[in-house]
Parts: structure tokens; C-alpha cells; sequence
């Protein structure tokens, strides 16, 4: 503690002024090269031009703009971000860093105005399907070539320059502008839903989409005012407030907060139209595959990855018993039955399959597991489409005629979102509840046990097989509820619902929201599902649809380079994932600091402090 | 391996009586369907087939189809092993399954129909400029899939070293997921198709009646084997490989430099699964951005089945499955009256992963892995 104190109390005089041009140059061009190849790359993908219909800001700004030239903004802020090392000199932030900022964003910027260049000159569209006209348009501005090569140098550089400057702002400022811009970026996204949801709020867009410019500086002037008079500070302060809470009075606050959004989630979807009920649908049955798959390899640390299988035997339990254009070779006697009924009889199969695919793959190593869970998944759908099975499931042709949930007061059916999301909603309650109450039970530890060491957890008397197991059958049934909900809202049901694609999904879910984290879970597949879309159905950003599984694919990537413990981390897990960074930052500072610049100070902070103390 | 740690004599519990149950019913099942197939061969009416086959009798597998099925299964398997050995070399230096290999097999499949239809247009794919045409699109492959899986590496593993094991794995998937897209996006979603191959090369040979590209598929891919074989044994970089498996903090106190070591794993790794994909397009001569998936998961398989971290292993591994996967739905499934076998070809492969990590986890030849703790 007390190297701690000294530490900080040194920290400001050790800053050191630098000249405005006193840089590393060759390593801000490796960046700015690095940053080129990056917007040439998104260019090619065709995603931002194909996203410029979508305007955001009447006629001067479009969605395809926002997702090219997002990079250098970042890439400037990032740039100017210098990670300070205890005990070394820290630079005083200044002109420099806006040199530097501006440099990246140049060079990244060239990138494109040779790609502009070249798009004119050479004729490669035979392989690349983008290199034409109208993507050099719309980096030019649609302007012509002259104007745009030059117009996107400035452009980045600005940007990139602007970028690094956000660190020479006061801190409250900084908070305020970014706020400010995302603000306006976000009320011109959500356009529609924001439309669906309340309709008066249609004045702030024009006829033709887009925010007018004139509401769009309201917006963003309102957000920049909010935050300037401490809007943002109060919330922090309340949020750490709650975190810190122990005993009878977090329980009351949390009874309030659940409460509290139950009954939002009960109103939400009847004042708002046939779309978003139909996005809450599967967001809802997305997250109650992303709470099974979370006890799997969240609690139980096992990386399923033909989870897909359960769901697939789910829906297809439900619909043979409940469709009458099942397969023709089933026996006479074979029962059909109202929906609830079939839901009983799935849910004790998917607890059978779940046995019987866990039962060979329990003992194998991790990644072996992993593989052969994945062959698990393809083998049950091969089954589902193969002419063998065809008398049994129709293969390609599916299950169809599946009747709606028949409850008698009320139906649940497809045509009728807002019946299924009641009905996913009562079976998420169930989920997060079971869930829950797991993770604090004996079967919850055993399973954190075994995913933090597995010899160590049969030293201690765990019976390693039948945990493990426990934990395929309980994610087999969580799955299930699911494939029961999604056959009853379909009304039909085909192989091609059930690709790895959809395991893949599930899997980024729980990865990104942060693997064995209820409220994560949540967070995950609102923001994932609800926003960009799941495999096939459409998002909030219907629009992002042709390129939502690039970004499935970057985003899984980037989390686990930058924060595999997700979105909002468990504590425990995030713990196991930054052992050794925790350990060699309490043994280099004493303690871990909590003021950390990057943001994940705050999540953090619960976890520090047992820490460092047991490392001192 | 886990197995090794339960106390003994603690009994066997029910979950072991499962797995018997289904090693002998697998091992039942390849049996009796072998019988069956060579009951059939010898009279296709008996009263086994009759029964399997609703009544009628089955139909005899002739030599020709015999022939056919197995230069299928070897040319296919050649592919496999080749994949398979970047799965084996990097699981036996990193210890993880890199999913994403597949992928560096389609990039370099892709490669090769861009190259292909180019040197096509300008009228060198036919004739007798086709074999250095061939020659040059191999070497442009294979220098694509070397930089792709090395660029991989660099930018998604390498981070991650020393990390709880399942991370890479699944930054792996991740990995794969977005070269998947990033291709459908850059270079449209549909099936590309090579030009068509020279007469000489497609037509039936009429020694053996092999088809001349499947006889080319397995002469390239036994030349790469042994290429790989002399760099990894008799080479010194592939003495540093060996040590790196072996133990990577003792090779680095040996003054072996990991990191490059890592990085030419992956490159050796990246140009087999290039030379693979070449030798995929020429052989089917089409190529979608989803190819690389199933035959990199299978390739995985056939690494799993010659035992991972076994070079040797790998390809004999790769061959078996080719082999298993072209066979078996014709001499095990039809005999025992399964409809529409082709389909079942995938389904196949996966069980036989299954039944040789059930009966023998090690792998048909043994794994070579370092004494480090993998289990």
C-alpha cells in the first residue's frame, strides 16, 4: 500500500512535454498502412456502399458513410491512447498527439484514393465483385475522381485527427461530445423502431428518411447538455451505488428493478407494432437458447458446439406429435396432441438426447469435444433431411401445418407475435429463474469447479462425470423450450433451420454478453439478435442483414482478443481469464487501480480488491 | 486424459455401461454390415438382403464400381491428409485446434479459380503450356494460403498465447467465420467453376480405368507428404519445430526463436491445405465460399483418426477417412437396407470420429504430443 501512495503521488510531475513533431514515425505509418488496408477491405465488401440508401441525417449523411469512416475516428483515438505504465514517464497530452492522429488518418486515407485511383485504371471485377463504378462514386462523394481522392485524405485525416484530440478535452467535455454524437447517430438508426415504438416522434425525421439536420443538432445539443450538467455522473453514481449494496436492501432494490422491467416487458409489446413484437419474438427465443448454452459453457466451461442438435430435436419433437403432415410411415397408434401436451413429451426427449450425446463426449479433452459436438449437431440434422429418415421428418421438404399453441383463453401462432413473445416471456422467466438459482446451488459450484480445474474438482469429492453431464441435459431442456416455441411459431419446420451457423450464433451470444452472466446473456442477445439480426431472421438494422455475419465473425474475434470475459463479465470468470495479469499488476503496483482510463475500471472493481490482497 | 485419473476399482458406472454399449453396438453394426455386403456379393437374393430390401434382392456391387469407389475415397483422402497435417502440426506446437484451417484451404481454392480462369482467358490452360500453368497457379496457391495462415496468426493467435485453451479455440471459429463472409462479400456468394481441364487429363486411362485428375490428386499430395516429411526430420528448422512441441520454454532456452518457429508452423501448415485446395478445384472443379468447412472439419477427423501431433498418422488418417466415407455408405449401409446413402456420406465421417475416440483416443497410430499436460 504504501508503494501505492508513492506511485501516485509521483505520477504528475513525471509527465514529460514533447514537440508537436517529435513522433514515431514509422510506427504511425505501419498504423496508418494497417488502417488503409482496413477501409480498403470494408470498401470491397460493398458494405458501406451498399448502405448508403440508408440516410441518417436528411441529405447530408448515410449509414454507409458512418460504417466506413468510423475506422479512422477510432483508429486516431487509439493512436493518441498511450498505455501508462507505472513508474515509467507519461507524456503530456498535446499538440503531438493530434499530429499524430491526423498522420494515421492521412495515410489510411490514401489507402482509399488509391483505390479510387486504380478502381479507374485497372478492370479486376471479374474476381472482385465491388471493383466498379459506383463504389468509386461513393468514395468520391459522387463528386468525380479528382475530388474524391483528395477529399478523402483530408476527410481521414481529419477524422483520425479529431479522433486523438478527444484526449486533449477536459474529461467532462470528452464524455459529453462523444455522448452527443452518439446520440444523434443512434436516434437516426433506430428510426424505424423509434417510429414503431412512439409515433409522435416522427417529426424528427423527413418524409423520405433521415433526421432533418435541424433536429439532428437538437438531439445532439441536448445529449451534449445532459451530460455537461452531470446526466451521466448521477447514473454512474446510482449504478455503483446499487453494486455496492449487500444484504436486505439490494434484494428490495432488486425486487423493484425486476419488477419493474417485467412490467415494461409486459406493456412494451402492446403499444408497439407488428415488427418490433416480432423482433422481441426472437430475441426472446434467441435468448432462451443463449441461457441453455450459457449453463454449458458459461457454469460448466464444456464448448458445445452442435448446441443447434437440442433445438433441432426440440422443434422437431413438437412438431411430429402436434402436425398432422408428419411423416407417413409413423405407426397408427402414434399420439397427436395439443401443443402443451407435446411440450411435455419434447422436453423429456431433449433431456434423453442431451444423455445421449453427452454421455460419449463427457470424458473427452476440450477441444476434442468441442469437434465431435459439432459432428453430434451435423450428424442429427443429416438425419433430419436424409431419404432414409424421409417416411419419419419429409427431409427437405419439412414439417408443415404445425397448429398454433392452443391455451384456451388465448392462441400462440406466428401471425400473432405478440402471443409468442408472452409465451417466450413466461419461458424466459422460467429460464433465468432455473438458471439462477443453479448457479448458487451445490450442482452451480460443481460445475464452476470443474471449469476452473477439473482435476482439482475430483480431488475435492465431485463427480465430474455426472456434473458434466447434468449440465448437457439441463441445457438439452432450456434448448428445447426453445425448438417448442419456434416449431408453434413457424408452423413449419425444415432441416435448414438447424445449419451450425445457428450453434455459431447462439455461441457468439453468450460470448459477447459474457459467458456465465444472466444479465450478459440478456444484453447479448438484445444487443445481437434484437439489433443486427439472428442467422435468418431480420433486426432492428434489416439493413445490416447481407453483412451481420462478418460482423458476427469480427466482433467474436475482437472480444476474445479484448475482452473474452464479454460485455458484462462475471466476476468469477473474468477473474479466471486475467489471473495472470492480475497477478503481475498486483505485484507490480500493490494494487490494482481502479481508475483505469479504458472504462473497465468500474466491472472490474468488485473483483480487485480480494485480489490484491490475496496477492500482497 | 481424464480417464487415466479415475481411482481404480471405484466400479464402473452407468455412463461406462452406456459407452460399451455403443462401442459394441458401432463396431456391431460395421460388422454385421460388412457380412451383409459380402453375403450380397456372393447372392444378391439371399433372405438377408430380401429382408433388408422390402422383398427384392439387392444389387451387386460390380469390380469397376468397386474401383471407382476406392480411387474416390483415395484422392479424397489425400486432400484430407494434406489439410489434416496444418491441424496436426499446429496442434502439436500450440495445442489447439485451429478451426480456421479450413478456410486457408478454401482462400487457396479461391486462388486457384481467379488464377485458373485468368491463364484460362489468355489460352495457357490447354495444351501443353497446362502443366507449367498447373505448376504456376500451384505456387501462387500456396504462397496465398503460407500469407493467409500466417497473417492468422499473427493477428488473432498470437495475442492470445498462453490463455485458458477454449479461447483460441473459439477466436478460431471466429477466425473462420469472418474469412467465410469477408469472401462471400468480396467476390459474391456463388459457386465459381474452374475452366475445364484438358481431355488427357479428365478422360479414363485405360490402364486401371482411373480418371487421370484423381491419379494426379494422389501423386501431388504423396510429393508434398514427403517433402513435409524430409523438412520436418532431416531439416533444421523442422528439428526446431520438434523442439518447440517438445517443450516450448526449454527450446527457447536452446536458442531456438519460438515465435519464428510458430510462425513457420503455420506457413508449412498454410501451404499444404493450399496445395490441397488447388488440387480441390482442379478435382471438382467448383469452389463456393463454404468449402473449406466440412473438409476442414473432416480433415480434423482424419487428423484425430492417424492419431494428432503424427505427421504420418495425418495422411494415413486422411486416407482412411476418404476411403471410410466413399465406402462405407455403398458396403455397410446399403446392404443393411439404408436409403439414400450418399446422403449419409458426412454423417459417416462423424461417426467414425466418434467410434475411434470411443474405442481408441489416441488415434489409430498413436499421438505424438509433447509431455506437456493436454488432457
Amino acid at each position: 500500500m504504501t508503494l501505492a501512495t508513492e506511485t501516485t503521488g509521483t505520477k504528475a510531475s513525471n509527465e514529460v512535454v514533447r514537440g508537436a513533431f517529435d513522433l514515431d514515425w514509422r510506427d504511425l505509418i505501419r498504423t496508418g498502412a494497417i488502417l488503409a488496408a482496413g477501409l480498403v477491405f470494408l470498401s470491397l465488401t460493398g458494405m458501406p456502399e451498399g448502405l448508403d440508401s440508408r440516410v441518417l441525417i436528411d441529405p447530408f449523411l448515410s449509414l454507409g458513410y458512418v460504417s466506413l469512416f468510423w475506422l479512422p475516428l477510432i483508429v486516431g483515438w487509439s493512436v493518441a491512447n498511450e498505455k501508462v505504465l507505472e513508474g515509467m514517464a507519461a507524456t503530456r497530452k498535446s499538440a503531438r498527439d493530434v499530429v499524430a492522429g491526423g498522420v494515421v488518418g492521412a495515410v489510411g486515407g490514401a489507402g482509399l484514393s488509391l483505390l479510387i485511383a486504380l478502381i479507374s485504371t485497372f478492370d479486376i471485377r471479374d474476381p472482385l465483385v465491388n471493383w466498379n463504378e459506383s463504389t468509386q462514386a461513393f468514395l468520391s462523394f459522387q463528386q468525380g475522381t479528382s475530388f474524391g481522392i483528395v477529399a478523402c485524405i483530408a476527410l481521414c485525416a481529419g477524422l483520425g485527427a479529431f479522433g486523438a484530440s478527444l484526449h486533449l478535452m477536459p474529461r467532462k467535455v470528452r464524455r459529453a461530445v462523444v455522448s452527443a454524437l452518439l446520440a444523434v447517430v443512434a436516434v437516426a438508426i433506430f428510426e424505424s423502431f423509434l417510429v414503431d415504438v412512439a409515433d409522435p416522434l416522427s417529426f424528427l425525421y423527413s418524409k423520405t428518411g433521415g433526421l432533418i439536420p435541424l433536429w439532428a443538432v437538437m438531439v445532439g445539443v441536448a445529449a451534449l447538455a445532459f451530460t455537461l450538467l452531470g446526466g451521466g455522473d448521477r447514473i454512474g453514481k446510482a449504478r455503483s451505488n446499487y453494486q455496492t449494496l449487500t444484504g436486505p436492501a439490494k434484494a428490495k432494490q432488486d425486487t423493484i428493478l425486476i419488477v419493474l422491467s417485467v412490467l415494461a416487458l409486459i406493456i412494451i409489446p402492446m403499444i408497439t407494432g407488428k415488427i418490433t413484437q416480432e423482433l422481441l419474438a426472437n430475441v426472446g427465443i434467441f435468448l432462451l437458447l443463449a441461457l441453455g448454452l450459457n449453463i454449458v459453457v458459461g457454469l460448466a466451461g464444456i464448448l458445445d458446439l452442435g448446441y443447434v442438435a437440442f433445438f433441432a430435436v426440440g422443434g422437431y419433437t413438437t412438431a411430429v406429435l402436434t402436425s398432422p403432415n408428419r411423416g407417413p410411415d409413423w405407426p397408427e397408434w402414434f399420439p397427436t396432441m395439443p401443443w402443451w401436451g407435446a411440450f411435455l413429451v419434447t422436453l423429456l426427449m431433449a433431456g434423453l438426447v442431451g444423455l445421449f450425446i453427452g454421455a460419449p463426449v463427457i470424458r473427452m479433452r476440450g477441444d476434442y469435444l468441442a469437434i465431435v459436438t459439432l459432428g453430434f449437431g451435423e450428424i442429427i440434422r443429416i438425419l433430419f433431411l436424409s431419404d432414409w429418415l424421409n417416411g419419419y421428418f419429409n427431409g427437405a421438404q419439412g414439417i408443415t401445418n404445425i397448429p398454433p399453441a392452443d391455451f384456451g383463453l388465448f392462441e400462440v401462432k406466428g401471425t400473432d407475435p405478440r402471443s409468442v413473445f408472452y409465451l417466450v416471456l413466461v419461458f424466459a422467466a422460467i429460464s433465468i429463474y432455473v438458471s439462477w438459482r443453479l448457479e448458487r446451488s451445490r450442482l452451480g459450484r460443481a460445475w464452476m469447479a470443474v471449469r476452473e480445474d477439473e482435476s482439482v474438482a475430483e480431488a475435492m469429492g465431485i463427480n465430474t462425470v455426472n456434473v458434466k453431464l447434468m449440465a448437457f441435459v439441463v441445457g438439452a431442456v432450456l434448448a428445447s423450450f426453445a425448438g417448442s416455441v419456434f416449431s408453434a411459431k413457424v408452423g413449419s419446420i425444415f432441416p435448414t433451420s438447424f445449419l451450425i451457423l445457428v450453434s455459431i450464433i447462439i455461441l457468439v451470444i453468450v460470448i459477447v454478453g459474457g459467458m456465465g452472466n444472466i444479465v450478459g446473456i440478456i444484453v447479448g442477445s438484445v444487443v445481437l439478435v434484437g439489433i443486427l439480426g439472428g442467422p435468418k431472421q431480420p433486426g432492428l438494422l434489416a439493413e445490416f442483414s447481407e453483412y451481420k455475419l462478418l460482423i458476427y465473425g469480427a466482433l467474436l474475434i475482437w472480444m476474445m482478443l479484448q475482452r473474452p470475459e464479454g460485455l458484462v463479465p462475471n466476476a468469477r470468470r473474468s477473474r479466471e481469464l486475467h489471473q495472470d495479469e492480475f497477478l503481475q499488476d498486483a505485484w507490480l503496483k500493490g494494487k490494482v487501480d481502479d481508475a483505469d482510463e479504458n472504462g473497465n475500471g468500474a466491472e472490474n472493481g468488485d473483483v480487485a480488491p480480494g485480489l490484491a490482497g490475496g496477492a500482497s | 486424459m481424464t480417464t487415466a485419473t479415475r481411482v481404480k476399482g471405484a466400479g464402473r458406472t452407468n455412463v461406462d455401461r452406456f459407452l460399451t454399449l455403443l462401442r459394441v453396438f458401432l463396431i456391431g453394426l460395421i460388422v454385421i454390415g460388412l457380412l451383409a455386403f459380402i453375403w450380397q456379393q456372393i447372392d444378391p437374393g439371399n433372405p438377408f438382403a430380401r429382408w433388408t430390401h422390402d422383398g427384392e434382392a439387392a444389387n451387386r456391387l460390380t469390380a469397376d464400381q468397386f474401383q471407382g469407389l476406392v480411387v474416390t475415397g483415395l484422392s479424397q483422402g489425400a486432400m484430407y491428409g494434406l489439410i489434416a497435417l496444418g491441424y496436426s502440426m499446429v496442434y502439436g506446437v500450440l495445442g489447439f485446434i485451429n478451426f480456421a484451417h479450413g478456410e486457408v484451404f478454401m482462400v487457396a481454392a479461391f486462388t486457384g479459380f481467379i488464377m485458373a480462369n485468368k491463364l484460362d482467358d489468355a489460352g495457357y490452360w490447354e495444351g501443353g503450356s497446362f502443366i507449367p500453368a498447373v505448376l504456376f497457379t500451384v505456387l501462387i496457391c500456396t504462397l496465398v494460403a503460407t500469407l493467409t495462415a500466417v497473417v492468422m496468426e499473427r493477428v488473432a493467435y498470437r495475442p492470445l498465447r498462453g490463455s485458458p485453451r477454449l479461447i483460441p479455440l473459439i477466436t478460431s471459429i471466429g477466425v473462420s467465420f469472418f474469412i467465410q463472409n469477408a469472401v462471400i462479400l468480396l467476390f459474391g456468394p456463388g459457386a465459381k467453376s474452374y475452366p475445364s481441364n484438358p481431355d488427357w487429363l479428365g478422360e479414363k486411362r485405360t490402364f486401371l480405368q482411373l480418371e487421370g485428375t484423381k491419379i494426379l490428386v494422389i501423386v501431388v499430395a504423396a510429393i508434398s507428404m514427403a517433402g513435409l516429411w524430409y523438412f520436418v526430420e532431416r531439416t533444421k528448422t523442422g528439428k526446431a519445430m520438434r523442439a518447440v512441441a517438445e517443450d516450448k520454454e526449454i527450446a527457447s532456452l536452446m536458442g531456438i526463436n519460438v515465435d519464428r518457429t510458430i510462425v513457420t508452423t503455420f506457413a508449412v501448415g498454410g501451404a499444404m491445405a493450399g496445395i490441397a485446395g488447388i488440387l480441390w478445384g482442379l478435382l471438382f472443379r467448383s469452389v463456393i465460399a463454404t468449402t473449406g468447412f466440412l473438409p476442414g472439419i473432416k480433415a480434423f477427423t482424419a487428423a484425430v483418426v492417424g492419431g494428432v501431433g503424427n505427421l504420418g498418422g495425418a495422411m494415413a488418417g486422411g486416407v482412411s477417412l476418404g476411403s471410410a466415407e466413399a465406402l462405407a455408405p455403398l458396403v455397410l449401409l446399403e446392404p443393411l437396407g439404408v436409403d439414400g446413402v450418399s446422403q449419409l456420406r458426412d454423417a459417416v465421417a462423424f461417426t467414425l470420429l466418434i467410434l475411434v475416440l470411443l474405442v481408441k483416443p489416441t488415434g489409430l497410430f498413436g499421438e505424438r504430443l509433447s509431455s506437456e499436460d493436454r488432457a
